[in-house]
């Protein structure tokens, strides 16, 4: 036996549809772009880990595919506020991006140590079963840490723009 | 070898990634920095050996040829500057982590200082090493793009106003650079800066003339060549004392630099000598009067900074090997004495707490060691022998005198702006140094990391700012074998051939 409602509440939403669980005020929800958001982000994650691993020939790579999934977790940031991307990435931003240049510029020295030039990239081929030959490209490395750099960046964009000047304008006691 | 190229590009980078990582211990950020600089300082000096004794060394990236693929290239020029370049980078960092250990404690680390710190280093480090147009652009935009936060970085809102002008000028000359390279590329199909040495040769005259002015005004924005120079005195004044000298000794010599590079390698001499030679005098003149109107300490270093310009762009103008060489040799002096005297003046002003030399006095009895401090780079600025910048000003006159009046003429001027810069730093002397001692102020803006009025000089800052002033005094010992440098410098710029066979291969001759 679930809580009464009153009648004239019933359809506002009560329960967390985003994974962390915590909502903002009610009056800002939308079950729309909650459900919507749902679905779609795992998706748009997947398109952009696609972007990224077929940049090497088609259109796509790393910055792309960063900047893709940045949309996804601006769409998070959207659809359930400071909380709720905040309980979605745990890891601080900064340290994304940093990790995303470290990865980029080692990727780059690499080659050096094996007596190559300077951002040259190899080439294997693996043979998959099911799959079939897989070419894997060194510079997906670079284009890995590229993905994480604008990753990280999406990230604190929203932490310092978003979130940051929303409780700087709750703490001016301004109505969001 | 040629690895070792792209390490000074390289390392600073990594440095920076490693920095953010570390962004909660501050130990950790300050070792990987001070790590970073020395080995890049190593690295420098190596390639500088390495340079004069076999020419210069290219790397080329990913295994692409030249002109097709991007080429770091490191000439005795590029090594002698990035070695500069890098000692000044270090002490300035060392200074700034002294001050911010003195001023806050030694557990404060900073997301966004070391990181930015190390990108503007790469982006000097590239803008000095690049054989390609474009990426020098992409050089000029990393150091720029990290300039912005250091200026604008903790600052009061009446600051932000400032370094909003200092944002939208380089934004501006950006846009033309930009659009400079576009042109270039339209007109010549190659940005590789040895192959275009060939191609514009074959351009008509005036799209070469057009193409030649775009530089000089692009660069010129950037090594603030008066009447270009507006945006200077306005905003380095209004950043910490340790970003301003970071700024007033790298960022306006790397302009020069690109500017010495294209006008040697790429438009040799295209009709630009009286042009330039105007800009020379103008640029000399408007900075050293200046200064004499200024009452604020940096300003009035802000104003002599662009009257230095000058004597660097007349070495330009000239355009022989003792011009070239001089241009050289005053750029490696100048870039250590500015940042000296802008780590002084921090250093000053924090002991006062104000920037107002009318307000200072007796800082010779408070404060002998910083008085010694001020007088070295003070005179090495206005160019009393023995020190460096005598024996750079004297490269720079003999050149002058001895191609001809119109450059006899200029070096007169020469030698006026530096008699007008021996007496504005005199009037500072008489001011701040002698007369009655004055007590501390109280800090005018505590929000800020700018003045702070303590009445005292940690020591570990003055040995930092002392280190620089070494640098400078060891140049004016070194002047016998860094002269020699700098001519066979000037001669390789002059004579293009070596630069072009190390990027091109043997049939560019």
């Amino acid at each position: 036996m679930t809580e009464r409602i009153p009648w004239e509440r019933w359809d506002e939403p009560h329960e967390p549809w985003l994974l962390p669980g915590r909502c903002p005020d009610r009056s800002e929800r939308t079950l729309l772009l909650e459900m919507t958001t749902r679905v779609v982000f795992p998706t748009i994650l997947v398109f952009s880990l696609y972007l990224l691993l077929v940049g090497h020939y088609s259109p796509g790579g790393g910055f792309s595919g960063g900047l893709v999934a940045g949309l996804a977790f601006v769409l998070r940031y959207i659809a359930g506020g400071r909380q709720d991307i905040g309980g979605a990435v745990r890891i601080r931003p900064p340290v994304v991006i940093g990790l995303g240049l470290t990865i980029a510029v080692l990727t780059a020295l690499a080659p050096a140590l094996a007596g190559n030039a300077v951002l040259s990239s190899a080439m294997w081929e693996v043979e998959l079963p099911l799959l079939g030959t897989l070419e894997v490209v060194s510079s997906l490395l670079l284009d890995v840490g590229v993905y994480l750099l604008i990753v990280g960046v999406a990230l604190d964009l929203l932490r310092s723009l978003g979130a940051g000047i929303e409780q700087d304008a709750r703490a001016a006691g301004e109505r969001m | 070898m040629s690895t070792l190229v792209t390490l000074p590009v390289l390392l600073p980078m990594l440095g920076a990634g490693l920095t953010v990582i570390t962004s909660r211990s501050a130990t950790l950020q300050r070792l990987i920095g001070i790590a970073v600089l020395i080995a890049v300082a190593v690295l420098a000096a190596v390639l500088l050996v390495a340079a004069d004794r076999t020419g210069p060394i290219v790397a080329e990236m990913g295994g692409w040829a030249a002109p097709v693929g991007i080429a770091l290239v490191a000439d005795r020029l590029a090594a002698l500057l990035l070695l500069v370049s890098t000692l000044v980078t270090l002490a300035v960092l060392v200074y700034s982590i002294d001050q911010r250990v003195a001023d806050y404690g030694r557990e404060t680390p900073s997301t966004t200082f070391h990181p930015m710190y190390l990108l503007l280093c790469t982006g000097v480090s590239l803008a000095y090493l690049t054989g390609d147009l474009f990426t020098l652009f992409v050089a000029f935009e990393i150091m720029l793009s990290a300039s912005y936060v250091l200026i604008t970085r903790r600052t009061s809102a009446s600051r932000i106003r400032s370094g909003m002008t200092y944002v939208t000028v380089s934004l501006t000359s950006s846009l033309l650079f930009l659009t400079m390279v576009a042109l270039v590329y339209a007109a010549t199909g190659t940005v590789n800066l040895a192959d275009l040495a060939a191609q514009v040769g074959e351009l008509p005259d005036g799209l070469r003339t057009v193409l030649a002015l775009l530089v000089v005004v692009v660069f010129g924005i950037k090594a603030a060549v008066v009447p270009l120079h507006f945006w200077l005195p306005d905003s380095y004044p209004n950043a910490p004392s340790p970003v301003t000298a970071l700024f007033a000794g790298l960022l306006t010599k790397v302009g020069l630099y690109a500017l010495l590079r294209t006008q040697t390698l790429v438009f040799p001499q295209d009709g630009s000598k009286t042009l330039l030679l105007w800009l020379a005098v103008a640029t000399m003149v408007v900075g050293a009067l200046g200064a004499l109107a200024q009452n604020d300490l940096n300003r009035l270093l802000s104003f002599l900074l662009v009257s230095h310009i000058g004597y660097m762009l007349f070495g330009i103008a000239v355009f022989d090997v003792a011009g070239i060489a001089g241009t050289v040799l005053y750029i490696v002096h100048h870039i250590t004495v500015q940042a000296t005297l802008f780590l002084v003046s921090g250093l000053i002003t924090r002991r006062t707490g104000t920037v107002s030399i009318d307000r200072m006095g007796g800082l010779a009895k408070t404060a002998p060691a910083l008085a010694v401090l001020f007088a070295v780079p003070a005179l090495t600025l206005a160019g009393i022998p023995p020190t460096s910048g005598f024996v750079a000003k004297l490269a720079l006159l003999q050149a002058g005198a001895g191609s001809g009046v119109a450059t006899a003429a200029v070096a007169g001027v020469v030698v006026a702006s530096s008699l007008l810069t021996l007496y504005a730093m005199a009037r500072v002397w008489v001011r701040v140094f002698w007369g009655t001692p004055q007590p501390p102020l109280s800090d005018p803006d505590p929000t800020d990391e700018l003045v702070v009025g303590t009445g005292s000089t940690p020591r570990p800052m003055v040995a930092a700012a002392g280190s620089l002033a070494a640098v400078s005094v060891a140049i004016a010992v070194a002047a016998g074998p860094l002269s020699a440098v700098t001519g066979r410098a000037a001669e390789d710029l002059l004579d293009r051939g070596p630069y072009r066979t190390a990027v091109l291969g043997e049939e560019a001759r």
